[in-house]
């Protein structure tokens, strides 16, 4: 058994193929970012090396501290509604009727492609003859906003499909969470006199806090790179004022022809979401886990 | 994650036993299912205008139907345009790079679990940490790697990307439900004179059925829907798939909503169809894929 189990020929059989895989689609370029990086690059001439001045650019460079400005608003924010997927998740795990039915509408967002959330949006959002005009009009509102072409709001108005998009993902891994905790810890502190509001506090939740520190990264790191919708609905625009980390490095490179200076952000924005995972884990890391299961 | 829940005896809901309670009861109720209307309403409203012609969509109520629906909206967009080439473009992409994930990613899991080799840890590490390399970071280098192997402007760079990103959580989803595999029959079958492959392809990779059906789900969301390697690595049109070709198609489309609305629905009924089937493998997947992270 040992030694068919540790044929080496084997391992390297099943094992190298996949291997050779990532490194070649996943490690060796996020290597190439941080190399080309360093370059003067249009993408079709020869690289010239100009050490970190397109570093040195980055940080002087206005409009990527705005879209860096975005971004981390949608993650802050995507954050906070945890809390909101949180209450929902803990009302649907109270055996409530339907719960797994509820469960599953929440879900069917996520499941669509970005371009067909953002197409439906825009239209959603359509100045003359988009629906939530619309029904503002029927309710006596006289001057109508044009929701993605001003500046003031398009932030926010961006923000409410990315929320309709993921609402069900986060409360169907807190509902999961919630599910998983044994009755009979329940049970006892029932009998002990605790109200439902007190085991929710200070059983339930605290009895998930690994899948909430894993939420809050994905929300996080998620939020940071977000890409998809924003290209389809707005690009950035007006002037800028929706531009985030990913669509101003796809600006850059793919349509400026600065490879060099995209691949800088693109490394920048490596740098950060692996910056974030870790700051959040050791922010929430808990000395001891709880062990119920 | 379904065990845990159905080991959980349904009990008689607490707080409807109070008249407050049940008014408390109540009024979450109307939450959640004022929160389900809300994810289903603009489905529905994009399925309505799909059946309209332009006059309909604006002068007809947002949620009222035309007298005759308009199905020759989805037999004239399915006709005209390359619709359906990007469509069959989506199934077969999706379908070779699910298949070869999911068979890459059991042979890793296999040699992980199984077999016994000193460097299991360092390359399980490579596959995790892959999980949290924001794609948009390789984006440039792989634009560029595959133009030095002259493979832009072909699929296969959309299978290899989508493969290379999906072996992480594929392998994850996998791990827990290989964890708990017997090993008595598998050494049993040694004992009997079997080889590697053949305890691989012939016992351990049908006893795994299940879970690969889960994870099979969710590759396939995902490559169904991806945008941005697409929408860069492919410029002809007839190569696209079904979520760029939309995103163009659609675009060509300022006035005419009743197409849009029908390229729109064709593009998310596969998923939708899907979910009607087998929406508890989809959460039960989207649930092992995150919470283990």
């Amino acid at each position: 058994m040992e030694k068919v189990m540790s044929n080496k020929w084997i391992i390297a059989l099943y094992v190298l193929p996949s291997l050779l895989l990532i490194v070649a689609i996943i490690y060796l370029p996020i290597v190439l970012t941080g190399y080309y990086g360093l370059m003067e690059w249009d993408g079709i001439s020869p690289m010239a090396f100009i050490g970190l001045d397109n570093y040195a650019t980055l940080m002087r460079d206005e409009k990527f501290w705005s879209s860096v400005n975005h971004s981390f608003l949608f993650a802050v924010l995507s954050t906070v509604f945890l809390i909101v997927y949180m209450s929902v998740a803990l009302v649907l795990s109270g055996n409530i009727r339907g719960a797994n039915l509820f469960r599953k509408i929440y879900l069917i967002p996520m499941l669509l492609s970005s371009v067909a959330i953002a197409q439906l949006w825009l239209k959603i959002y359509h100045p003359t003859t988009g629906i939530l005009n619309d029904l503002l009009t029927t309710f006596g509102v006289k001057e109508t906003p044009d929701w993605l072409a001003d500046p003031a709001i398009v932030l926010g108005a961006l923000f409410v499909p990315i929320l309709w998009q993921y609402a069900g993902f986060y409360i169907l891994i807190y509902y999961a969470a919630f599910k998983s905790i044994p009755a009979s810890l329940i049970e006892a502190a029932r009998i002990d006199g605790a109200s439902p509001w007190q085991i929710a506090v200070r059983i339930k939740v605290p009895l998930i806090s690994e899948v909430i520190k894993v939420t809050i990264v994905l929300a996080v790191v998620g939020s940071l790179k977000y890409f998809d919708l924003i290209y389809v609905m707005t690009d950035g625009g007006p002037n800028g004022a929706s531009e985030v980390m990913a669509s101003y490095m796809y600006h850059k490179a793919f349509r400026g022809f600065e490879f060099g200076y995209g691949s800088a952000i693109g490394f920048f924005l490596l740098l950060i979401c692996l910056v974030a995972t870790w700051v959040i884990r050791r922010l929430t890391a808990t000395k001891d886990t709880i062990q119920y299961s | 994650m379904t065990t845990a829940e159905t080991a959980i005896k349904r009990r008689k809901n607490p707080a409807s036993r109070s008249i407050g309670g049940g008014i408390v009861y109540g009024l979450l109720y109307v939450v959640l299912i004022l929160a389900s209307v809300l994810q289903i309403l603009p489905l529905v409203w994009l399925f309505f205008f799909s059946l309209k012609n332009s006059q309909e969509v604006f002068e007809l109520p947002p949620f009222a139907l035309p007298s005759k629906p308009r199905w020759e909206n989805y037999e004239s967009v399915w006709s005209q345009g390359n619709i359906s080439k990007y469509f069959f473009n989506s199934v077969w992409i999706t379908v070779v790079s699910v298949i070869l994930t999911i068979l890459l990613a059991s042979l890793v899991t296999f040699a992980m679990t199984r077999m016994r080799w000193k460097l299991r840890p360092f390359v399980l590490g490579l596959f995790m940490v892959g999980m949290m390399i924001p794609v948009h970071s390789t984006l440039i280098p792989l634009f560029n790697l595959f133009q030095k192997l002259h493979l832009t402007d072909n699929q296969a760079n959309l299978v290899l990307s989508y493969t290379a990103f999906n072996l992480p959580i594929t392998i994850m989803i996998l791990l827990g439900f290989y964890y708990a595999l017997p090993r008595e029959v598998e050494e049993a079958a040694v004992m009997d004179g079997c080889g590697v492959n053949r305890v691989f392809f012939q016992i351990v990779l049908p006893m795994t059925a299940s879970v690969i059906v889960t994870a099979a789900i969710i590759n396939m969301i995902y490559n169904w829907n991806e945008f941005i390697f697409v929408n860069t690595f492919i410029s002809s049109d007839h190569l696209k798939t079904l979520t760029v070709g939309v995103q163009n198609f659609v675009g060509q489309y300022t006035t005419n909503w009743g197409a849009v609305g029908a390229t729109l629905m064709i593009s998310i009924l596969p998923i939708l169809l899907a979910f009607l089937l087998l929406s508890n493998r989809i959460v039960e997947g989207i649930a092992a894929g995150s919470v283990k992270g």
